[in-house]
Order: structure tokens, then sequence, then C-alpha cells
């Protein structure tokens, strides 16, 4: 029936009928048990009624639902061929306007970021979601160097997360290190395991190379659970230390010799500080990643990225050493990932290999994908979709999971390439690409 | 200079594919700044020798000498693919187009001067500040491809995704984006392969003007006798993997080895000759 939905010409009004015809019988026998009939309690006992009523008028609504929505179908896509007739603009205009679209909500987006917290300054829940949707966006942004811009399947992302969470667990809980010596040491050791997994599959592409990043997410999560004396193995690492501000803990009572942030700053206490000062942590390096991320994109580095997801072939014979880029992407999602897992912990104070298993892996690449590959925009809109239909699913108890399937599979029928899948080019020659640069440069 | 230097001089090559001798003992020589044409059935080995030449391939035996103006004598069969291009500036282009389709076509000018910008961006750090020398390298690259794309009247469709432009559009912004690796030795495999009448007069024009004023020494293969006849200085005839014929195109013409390896034996062969080339 599905098919229906989809048909490329416009119905005549026969057809129409026909086609609500059929839905509506559809619904009829569907009706039957689920509204024609009914029990009831009939004195202790269990008795059967039926709703003949009610089920008419269930499908008389399922056909007119049908024929409105054929309807509504046809219009818009009449519209829309309408306009495509009607404008004269070229491919390139629109692909500006569309640029222009993407930049004003991402301004939108990082303003409603910044004021989130403080509008809900008394909702834990909120201000928790809102984390993590940030932890996805820079797991995402990091994946897509690999991902998107590269192009090398990676299916075991998590593996870096967690190299970065343990990093930090292990470096605060053995020897003291604070959230911020930690966190360019474990992005460091996060990157080297990125040139790790780099060098053995520097030959392999597309399924294989899956495959294999795919087999080194679960050694790493493999050894993680088995090494006990080094991870404590599935009982985790717990009591993280909490990053600070600036030396100032987010405690009810100072440590010896230390201050409070409350107390800092005159304020009464309250454990909401910690997570709102989380949150901006988060958001600030998130910021941070997403600068660095735009402006390698636009250096030689970035540019071979693409170039390589684009002709690995082609890249060798222009003299570019596709080794070096390929370890490069690796070493840079890695690092991105690390920095991802060092926030995970300290926010957490507590990890175990469960939180870095191969779904947490496909919910980033689905981020990746979904978003649009390359898309830095795609990767907040996908993020935030796939934190928050979980969330809002939980409502729906026990079909929370197929909701977010079926998002996950309606998304792709209406995208094809992801939520946005326009590419911005990294350098302009004519007039219009000047005065964006210009602009560019005025911010 | 009446005798040009040889620039590239292959020595015995010969590839095998486990029981199979795609080029048996090819001995061939390409003069400085002239243009070379390779012909031959299809199968004979010419994409192959571009294979061995380039890097992609490893030889099975034989020698690649390339005598690099300013860098001295280069053997090309012991380098990867990469160094070929980057080191001793042997650039090739694809019979089968491989440009980057979803970058601009200015883009693909751009990462084929990768190399240069790469050092200048030391490591990307000068690139992140935009520090001054980066700038200036990136404005300089942009120049070169601004220059080149010129030269291919191909200005106008800058900005546009090289994989959306028509076919022979995509082979013209091929040969731009090797120009911009900077070659001495520029390799065309089949460059007029799906080009009406007037590109390929447009493609002659081209390739002469890169020889006589640039200097760049072609090597080309191709099956458009109204291409490689044209302007070829000297042209090698490939069959079944060895060389059977070389000289001046008129020469080459009336060389009864080409005519037999091209049209058959005698009247009754030439039918079949003919279909399997």
């Amino acid at each position: 029936m599905s098919a229906v939905v989809f048909a490329r010409h416009a119905m005549t009004p026969a057809e129409r009928l026909r086609d609500a015809g059929w839905v509506a019988f559809v619904g009829l026998i569907l009706g039957i048990p689920l509204v024609g009939l009914t029990t009831v309690d009939v004195g202790g006992r269990l008795g059967v009624e039926t709703r003949f009523g009610l089920l008419a008028a269930a499908v008389a609504a399922v056909f007119a639902g049908r024929l409105l929505l054929r309807w509504a179908i046809d219009q818009a896509r009449n519209r829309k061929q309408e306009r495509d007739r009607a404008s004269t603009a070229t491919a390139a205009d629109r692909a500006h306007g569309a640029q222009r679209v993407v930049n004003v909500l991402g301004w939108v987006a990082l303003g409603a970021s910044i004021a989130l917290p403080i509008v809900f300054s008394d909702n834990r829940y909120v201000v928790d979601t809102a984390t993590t949707v940030l932890i996805y966006v820079m797991l995402g942004w990091g994946l897509n160097v690999v991902v998107g811009l590269a192009g090398l399947l990676d299916l075991g992302y998590v593996a870096f997360y967690a190299v970065g969470a343990y990093s930090y667990a292990l470096l605060s809980t053995q020897f003291g290190w604070s959230f911020w010596e930690a966190l360019p040491v474990s992005g460091a050791l996060a990157a080297s395991f990125g040139i790790l997994l780099g060098y053995p599959i520097l030959r392999l592409r597309g399924d294989y190379l899956a495959i294999v990043t795919l087999g080194f997410g679960e050694i790493i999560r493999i050894i993680l659970v088995n090494w006990t004396e080094f991870s404590n193995g599935p009982n985790g690492i717990s009591s993280i230390p909490r990053p600070s501000f600036f030396g100032l803990d987010f405690t009810r009572s100072a440590p010896e010799g230390g201050q409070t942030f409350a107390g800092f700053f005159g304020l009464e206490f309250s454990p909401m500080h910690r997570l709102i000062f989380l949150y901006y942590l988060i958001l600030v390096l998130a910021l941070l990643t997403h600068a660095f991320v735009s402006r390698l994109r636009k250096l030689p580095v970035g540019r071979a990225w693409e170039a390589l997801r684009e002709d690995e072939i082609a890249c060798q014979a222009m003299g570019m050493n596709t080794t070096n880029i390929k370890l490069s992407a690796f070493a840079i999602g890695a690092m991105l990932g690390g920095f991802a897992g060092v926030f995970f912990a300290a926010r957490q104070g507590f990890i175990s290999p469960e939180s870095f298993t191969f779904t947490e892996s496909a919910i980033i690449l689905a981020i990746v994908v979904l978003g649009g590959m390359g898309s830095q925009m795609g990767v907040v809109l996908a993020a935030t979709l796939l934190v928050l239909i979980p969330e809002f699913g939980r409502n729906f108890a026990e079909y929370r999971m197929l909701l977010f399937g079926l998002a996950m599979v309606l998304i792709m029928v209406w995208r094809p390439g992801g939520l946005l899948s326009h590419r911005e080019p990294t350098v302009h020659l004519n007039a219009s690409g000047k005065t964006a640069a210009t602009k560019e440069a005025a911010r | 200079m009446n005798t040009p230097a040889t620039l590239l001089s292959v020595r015995n090559l010969t590839m095998r594919f486990g029981g199979l001798t795609a080029i048996d003992d090819l001995s061939l020589e390409v003069p400085a700044g002239k243009i070379t044409g390779i012909i031959g059935p299809n199968g004979a080995g010419k994409t192959t020798l571009f294979n061995c030449l380039t890097g992609f391939y490893k030889p099975t035996t034989g020698t690649l000498r390339l005598a690099h103006p300013t860098r001295g004598e280069m053997r090309l069969e012991s380098l990867p693919s990469h160094r070929v291009a980057r080191d001793a500036q042997v650039v090739r282009t694809f019979q089968n187009i491989r440009l980057f389709p979803k970058m601009t076509v200015l883009e693909n000018l751009i990462v084929a001067q990768h190399n240069v910008l790469q050092r200048a961006s030391k490591f990307s750090i000068a690139g992140i500040f935009k520090l001054p020398g980066y700038r200036q390298a990136e404005r300089q690259a942009i120049e070169r491809a601004a220059m080149w794309l010129e030269r291919l009247k191909l200005t106008h469709l800058a900005d546009d995704a090289a994989g959306d432009l028509p076919y022979g559009i995509q082979r013209r912004i091929e040969i731009a984006r090797a120009l911009c690796v900077d070659p001495v030795l520029l390799c065309l495999d089949e460059p007029a392969a799906g080009l009406n009448p007037r590109e390929s007069a447009e493609l002659n024009e081209l390739l002469l003007y890169l020889c006589g004023e640039m200097g760049i020494a072609i090597l080309l293969i191709e099956h458009d006798m109204s291409v490689v006849m044209n302007v070829s200085d000297h042209i090698g005839v490939i069959s079944y993997g060895r060389k059977i014929a070389e000289g001046t195109p008129a020469q080459v013409k009336h060389d009864p080895q080409v005519i037999k390896a091209y049209l058959g034996e005698d009247e009754e062969e030439e039918v079949t000759g003919g279909a399997a080339a």
C-alpha cells in the first residue's frame, strides 16, 4: 500500500476513489477486531459486545482521510512542479539560498543553546537531555571527519570515545589528574589509537574497512570487560572526579583549603549549578570542535579528505600521499571522540564497558548519515532528533524503539541524502563567492 | 638541439599478471618537449604501460628512467604512485574520467596543488590561524588554477560541481587538474574519447600549445586518429604488449606491421581482425 503513497503521477478522481476504497477496506478488516468488537464485564464474566456504529464511523474517517491525504499530496506536488517550472534561478543560486537558511538556522541554534540553561535553570531533566544532545553532536562532528569528509566507513567509533573516557577515569582516580590536565592527554591517547587502527586498514575500503573497524570497537570493549586489573572489568570505574570551575568545586561544603562555586559567588548551593556548568562546558567543547573542523575543511588537509572520499586513485595520481591523509582523518576523528569521552566520564562520574557498545557506534554513525554526510549543521539536527525521539517516545513505553526506527526510515525515505545534503564549496572564484568570502572575513 | 634529449626511457619493460603477459619486453623513448603518441588495438597494453609508468603497477621486470630537468635521473618503477606525481612530476589522466565529482571545478584544481599548499600550511597549524605565509600560498594556488581555467575556457564553470558537467568538459577539467600538478611529463589516456569533432580539434590546439609554449612533454594514448596523427611528433605502436613499429605519423601510417595489427593479414581476415580491434 505504501507504494501508492509515493505514486509518481497525479491521480484521476476515479483512481482516488478506488484508492481510498482499498484503504477503507483494509481499515475495515483491521477495524473489526480492533474497533468493532470489545470485551465487557458481564457480572464477573467476560462478554463480547459489538460496536459496528463506531466501526462504520472509523472506516468512513479512514476513507475521507485517505481522499484528503491523496488530494494534499497531489496539490503539493503540483505546486512544486509549478515552482520548478517558474523558477529561473540556477542550481547555484538555489544552493546559495539553502546555505543561507542553514547559516541562519545555525545562529538560531547557537542562541537557543546558550539561552537554554538560563530559561530552564531549575529543570534538571531538560538540562541533562540537552547535555546528552551536545555529547552526541560532538561525537557526530568527530565521526563526520572520518565518515562524512574522508569517506572511511567506521563502525567502531565508540572505541575512541571509550579510550577518552577510560583515560580520564584512570588518570584522575589513579594519579589525581584534574579534568583540564587529562583532557589534552586523553585526546592525544585517543588520536594515537586512531592511528593504531588506521595502519592495518590502510588498504581496505568500503565494506571491508567497516568490518575491521567494527572488530576494533569490539576489541576495545572486550579488553575493558576482561582486563579487570586495568579497568575494573564490568564493574566499571566509579567516583570519577567532576571538573571544577577554575578550581572552584560544585559541592555543598568546601574541601580543605578550597572554596565552593556557590560560596565564592555568594550563591545558595544548588546541585543545578554543576549541571549547568557541565552543559556550558560541553557547549564550549562542541563549539571549539565545530570551529576546528570547519577550518580544517577549508585547508589542504580537509580538501584532501574530501578528495579521498571522492576518488582515491585520482588522489594518488595528483601526488597525494593517501596514507597520511587517511591516518590524519582517523587521528583527528579519534581525538575529537576522545574529548567527548573525557567529558562523558567527568559528567557521569561512573563509567563501565556497557556505555561503549556497538549500539553507540551505530547511533553516532546514524547521526552522521541522517544529518547528511559531511554536513556540520546536519549533525546537529540529526543528533537532536535521535536523542529527543526516544525521550519523547518514553510515553510509548515498549514501542519506543519501534518509533525510533520508524522515524529513521521515514527520514531516509524523505531525504535520501540526509537532512542537509547540500555541500558548501570551500573556495569560490566568481563574484558571489567573493562577497561570501568577505562576509566570512568580517565575522 | 636537433635531436631532443630523451626525457623518459622505457627499457625492456615486462608486466605479467599471473600467466598473462600484458607488456612484453617493451622499450620506448619519450623525447623532452615533444608529443609522443601511443596507439594500438584494444587490449594491446597501452593503459598497462601508463599504470606502470605512474606507479599504479610494479613492473615485473624492466626499467623506467626519467631524466628530470631539475632533479636528475629518477627510476619511476621504484616509486609509489603519489611520488611519481609529486617528485618525478609525471602526471596522468584516466581513460574513464576520475574527477572529484562533488567538489567544484576550482576545488579539483586546488586539490591538485595539495603538496604545495600542505607544505605552506605547516601541518595545518599555519592554516588554522590563517598566517600570512599560508594565505599567500592559497592565493597563488587559486591564481594558478584560475590561469589554467582561463586557458582551457572553463572559468565560467569554476564554481560548479565537477560531476554535474558534460563529458567533454569533464575531460578538459581532468587535463586542467593534471596541469595544476606542474608536470614535466603529461600522460593522457584517451583524452579525445567521447569528444565531438569540434572538441577534438580544440584538444589538438591545446596539446600543441602545452607542448610548444609550455614545454611540457606529452605521452598520448589515443584511438582518434585525427588527434594522434595531427599532433604527434613521434608514434609508437603496441600490439599484444610488444612494440611493433615506431616513427613519425607518416611512417607509422604506412608500416605493414601496423596495417596488419589493425586490419588483419589479408582480405579474408580483415573482417574478423577489424571486429576484434
